[in-house]
């Protein structure tokens, strides 16, 4: 009896967005009187990150500190539709939805900047730290505050945007999946080590190497969250979790969690992570959405180890040690690849 | 139904309510005196998001009888901070983007608030034993465990 | 730091194509509601306090299948606390689909059912009390009259003559697609002269994954009251807060202007928060009682009730060169969508467009079907649509390079899609990187590959010949409009090899017009060998069968010349969405 060390591999892409178009998101900006700008969504922050994504994109797009921006989501009286957070279509659509909102109120904004300092909108740019100024010229300038006060209270403009993102609807053709899913898609590909105890048939995972390609890391710790948060998934999906242990028999179904069984702060493993940036040229400053597409590499990965330590091949998740040690005894004995 | 009178203190705090036989403390904690911060995860004290201090102990509200805190000391995340100032847990948190959707966030706090008490300089084996009673559906657990040796650090920064 | 987590952005990959000065863009900025979040002060949607809240809770068939007699509701309504039962009757337009807000599909499910229950747990009356200990006693004193009826939980099962019906609505136990095919086509090339090939590799393979629960630490649930003016407000868990009004607009016949959803701050959703069964309850509870009324589900209902990822079920097939060009690949699917549609039509197109995965294969053909099954219905999850077929193909991969004895990183590599490759749903592949995170990766693990396949690059070598849309053969089986085979069935036999287009299109432009003799049927292929997958035993579960094998249509006739390298009879368009779409 003995522990057998293995290696499996695993690379994915992933459609961003929900499949077909057909679905817009839509977003209102606007300042207050001084100079602070509200983002109104009915998108919904579900721990992705939606509102601190969207206030980043705002922020960037409006010229003005990240400090200076709030994002609410999600009252349907205040906030224009969406069609929600799933498909992972919030940074995408959204993030674009906001872009175009930012844009038209930035624009008002320079308009009004530009009466106050009595030259062409078109001559102004943002320093991102609160201030307009004259390009070439940091001296004639004026804040983002002053701006937007001015225009309110003098110009009688209001500091406001509105913007939504639609891919249109595309049918798909019934004789040949003709269709146009997507816009753009993320990468992933994944190593993953483990040891298969082949007495038990547990699995422990021993380290993770990924490659994950998001477009733009649009915030890096927002990726990580997701990367560490989506890998975990995965390899729980992979190896413990089922509703239905016997399918397609519906019995021995788990009502809590001591039977949905899922990895616990015990079972994690390090996680070597590289993130690379290919900008979606549709996508909100290049970036693409990773909050899915993390987890997807490491159910095959660590279907393809189980192989390689044991030599018994799992097409059936989760993979569980019950599986594990069917397949051993089935083939006489644990048989390591020993591939790599 | 009966009701019987019961008297804690809620961080810090006396409180007096009448409580029905069988009551949880999650319920009297939310519903009774409002202290939304611990939160329903299963009822079945099978996923520690309700998890609160009772005398310094971390407890699964939604198993506890409300009947049995009397003369007790219980304590949520609304009682963490001193004063204005955030626990070093919640500093810690913050800064090692330890949450995500933050639904398991305060039970994670008070399970972590209990060792930290108990055992001032942990090791990583030691927070994943506290926290091994706390589901976490988001972050893979690993910058919560972070989070929790880096508050240890501050903490006994700010003691020393 | 005591972190185990590593994490390195690679800057020096497809740097010309950003412009990393940006001021907050790139940047590590804390997130926005992190401070609400380890206060405790985030407002869930159970956070919100009301005075003289009422309980709902759901009475559930403990039957897959079965006709509903008779409810009786008396003794319950007169439990103590109980303030309204709800029934079928009383849901004012008790049949939607949730894909019905974007056109798609047909009404297909009942808020509460009413003639009969097509899954364990599916809610028929719905009790309103004053404390939920009072609505879990009430709800326990519903009665109900079951008929059972038999049931099917195979998807492949439920295909077979005589299966079941599980849900009136699609007669056939499938969506019908486009209202013409049982299941959702995808032809590219002919892989069936591919596999007939002397030069190549069969490598065949069956897989499923089982269904699995979003388990938010939040369950799913929502709270509403009466407002002023008529309206209603609605805090809830839903990941799609327009989802959820349209549907409860929708279902409760009311302009959405009478409903005012709050939401936004969700304890994780996964998928499992898009189903909007919840806010209709509520809002309907809201307004029988003129109270606010709170619905949420236990633990146990999230996990057994709550939709789930749906199981799915491929088959592939696969030809390979020795030098390990993957020239053909196969693909037969089966989403287990349970009861009702949700998503899972969706979910299908959307796997249908992913396929051959992010490989370039210059033949591919799939059928994929939505099932209907006597079990919790399928919803959303983390990845729907994608992760059980790359759970598939990435095995699959693994088995090829055995086969081949090239190194799975390297087969990878070999086969991965470029820029300027066709993709089998006929669009051009850009910006594509599956080869720099394979040789991330590889250099990450300290997993050797060879220098050639290091220096490959997604930029270069697609495109050219790797664009052109093959000759392809199509087929109508599977129709459902006027013949009688609707049943699914193994494609047809591929006919006889043809010359090649007399045109390499080289571009997404169509492929040159081309004919093609109508060729007399070969051999038909025998079925897949499924290999016997290493499986636990599955207590009292009916063999997993494939579906009565039937003799092959007519090959389709072509009449007119190729479009975009395909054979079609006559005009023929896009299906549209009002044109699935039966109100």
């Amino acid at each position: 009896m003995a522990r057998h060390k293995g290696r499996g591999f695993a690379a994915i892409n992933y459609p961003i967005g929900m499949n077909l178009g057909g679905d817009p998101s839509q977003a209102l900006v606007h300042s207050n009187p001084d100079g602070k700008f509200m983002v109104s969504l009915s998108s919904i922050d579900l721990g992705q990150g939606m509102k601190s994504v969207t206030r980043q994109i705002a922020a960037e797009t409006l010229g003005v500190p990240v400090e200076d921006v709030y994002v609410d989501t999600a009252d349907s009286d205040t906030g224009p539709h969406c069609m929600g957070s799933f498909a992972s279509r919030g940074t995408h659509r959204v993030g674009n939805a906001v872009i175009a909102a930012a844009q038209e109120a930035r624009a008002v904004l320079l308009e009004a900047a530009a009466e106050e300092l009595e030259v062409s909108a078109a001559d102004l740019e943002t320093d991102g730290r609160g201030n307009i100024h004259v390009k070439g010229a940091p001296g004639r300038s004026i804040t983002t505050a002053a701006a937007s006060l001015a225009a309110q209270f003098k110009q009688g403009r209001t500091v406001s945007g509105r913007g939504i993102f639609l891919i249109p609807f595309a049918g798909v053709d019934p004789e040949t999946g003709e269709m146009t899913p997507v816009s753009c898609f993320a990468h992933a590909a994944l190593v993953v080590d483990i040891e298969v105890d082949d007495e038990t048939g547990e699995i422990e995972v021993a380290k993770l190497s990924s490659a994950y390609e998001v477009g733009r890391a649009l915030n890096p710790k927002l990726v990580e969250q997701q990367l560490v948060g989506g890998a975990w998934m995965g390899m729980s999906h992979a190896a413990w979790e089922t509703t239905e242990p016997y399918y397609p028999d519906r019995g021995h179904g788990p009502e809590d969690f001591n039977q949905y069984l899922m990895p616990g702060p015990g079972d994690i493993a390090p996680h070597d992570i590289a993130i690379l940036e290919r900008p979606a040229p549709d996508g909100p400053y290049g970036g693409k959405g990773p909050g899915e597409m993390c987890a997807n590499p490491v159910l095959p990965a660590l279907a393809n180890a189980v192989y390689d330590a044991v030599g018994v091949r799992i097409d059936e998740l989760p993979v569980t040690p019950e599986k594990i040690l069917r397949g051993i005894q089935a083939n006489g004995g644990a048989r390591p690849k020993g591939r790599r | 139904m009966a009701r019987t009178p019961v008297e804690f203190r809620l961080n810090g705090a006396e409180k007096a309510v009448f409580v029905e036989g069988g009551a949880n403390l999650l319920d009297v904690l939310r519903r009774g005196l409002g202290d939304m911060t611990p939160k329903y995860g299963c009822g079945q004290g099978t996923c520690g998001t309700c998890t609160v201090l009772v005398d310094g102990r971390p407890q699964l509200a939604c198993l506890t009888l409300a009947e049995t805190v009397a003369g007790r000391e219980v304590r949520t995340v609304a009682g963490l901070p001193d004063g204005a100032e955030l626990h070093p847990l919640q500093d810690a948190f913050m800064e090692n983007f330890a949450a995500q959707c933050g639904y398991c966030t305060p039970g994670m706090l008070m399970a972590a608030a209990a060792l930290l008490e108990r055992r001032p300089d942990p090791s990583r084996e030691e927070v994943v034993e506290a926290i091994s009673g706390n589901i976490c559906r988001c972050t893979g657990y690993e910058p919560i465990i972070a989070a929790i040796l880096d508050a240890a650090q501050r903490r006994r920064r700010r003691a020393s | 730091m005591s972190s185990q987590t590593r994490v390195e952005l690679r800057k020096d990959l497809f740097a010309d194509e950003r412009d990393d000065n940006l001021n907050e863009i790139g940047r590590p900025t804390a997130r926005q509601d992190i401070l609400g979040h380890v206060t405790g002060r985030s407002p869930f949607f159970d956070d919100h306090q009301f005075d003289g809240l009422l309980h709902m809770r759901c009475v559930r068939s403990p039957h897959h299948h079965a006709r509903i007699r008779r409810i009786d509701i008396a003794a319950a309504e007169r439990m103590p606390g109980v303030r309204r039962i709800i029934l079928g009757r009383d849901v004012p337009h008790n049949l939607n689909t949730l894909l019905s807000l974007i056109d798609f599909g047909r009404d297909d499910e009942p808020l509460l059912a009413t003639g009969k229950v097509s899954y364990v747990g599916e809610a028929v009356a719905a009790v309103i009390a004053e404390t939920e200990r009072q609505a879990r006693d009430a709800v326990a004193a519903v009665r109900v009259d079951w008929e059972v009826l038999p049931h099917v939980l195979d998807p492949e099962e439920a295909l077979a003559p005589g299966a079941p019906i599980v849900n009136e609505t699609w007669p056939r136990n499938v969506f019908e697609y486009h209202d013409k095919y049982t299941h959702q086509k995808l032809r590219f090339g002919d892989v069936e002269r591919a596999f007939a090939r002397p030069d190549v590799e069969i490598v065949e393979g069956r897989y499923q994954m089982s269904p699995i629960e979003q388990a938010p630490t939040e369950t799913c649930g929502a709270i509403a009251a009466p407002e002023t003016n008529g309206r209603y407000v609605c805090h809830t868990s839903t990941q799609a807060l327009f989802f959820s009004l349209g549907t409860t607009a929708k279902l409760l016949d009311m302009p959405s202007s009478r409903l005012h959803f709050i939401g936004g701050t969700v304890g994780g959703g996964f998928g499992g928060k898009v189903d909007s069964l919840h806010e209709p309850l509520a809002v309907l509870g809201a307004i029988l009682t003129g109270a606010p009324v709170k619905y949420i589900w236990d633990r146990a209902e999230e996990m057994q009730v709550g939709a789930p990822r749906g199981a799915e079920r491929w088959y592939l097939k696969d030809a390979v060169t020795r030098d390990g060009r993957i020239v053909a690949r196969r693909f037969r699917g089966y989403f287990d969508c349970g009861a009702y549609t949700r998503l899972s039509s969706y979910a299908v197109q959307k796997a249908t467009g992913h396929l051959p995965g992010p490989y370039t294969i210059e033949n591919v053909s799939s059928d994929v079907y939505c099932v209907f099954t006597n079990r919790t219905p399928a919803t959303a999850m983390r990845g729907f649509g994608i992760t059980g077929v790359d759970f598939a193909i990435e095995c699959h991969m693994d088995k090829v390079a055995e086969r081949v004895g090239l190194d799975p990183i390297e087969l990878r590599i070999l086969n991965a899609y470029r820029d300027g490759d066709m993709k089998a749903h006929r669009r051009l592949a850009k910006n594509t990187a599956l080869i720099e995170c394979c040789q991330v990766a590889a250099e990450k693990a300290g997993w050797p590959i060879r220098p050639e396949f290091a220096a490959m690059s997604s930029l270069t070598g697609g495109g050219g010949d790797r664009a052109a849309i093959p000759e392809t053969v199509t087929d109508e089986e599977g129709r459902v409009d006027g013949t009688p085979a609707a049943r699914p069935a193994p494609r047809p036999a591929a006919p006889a090899p043809a010359p090649a287009p007399a045109t390499a299109s080289t571009s997404a432009r169509p492929a040159a017009p081309a004919t093609r003799p109508a060729a007399p049927p070969a051999t038909p292929p025998a079925a897949p060998p499924v290999a016997p997958p290493v499986s636990a035993p599955a207590p009292a579960a009916a063999p997993a069968e494939r579906p009565q094998e039937r003799p092959a249509q007519k090959p389709y006739q072509p009449q007119e010349p190729f479009t975009r390298g395909v054979k079609k009879p006559g005009a023929h368009r896009f299906s549209s969405l009002s044109g699935t779409r039966r109100r």
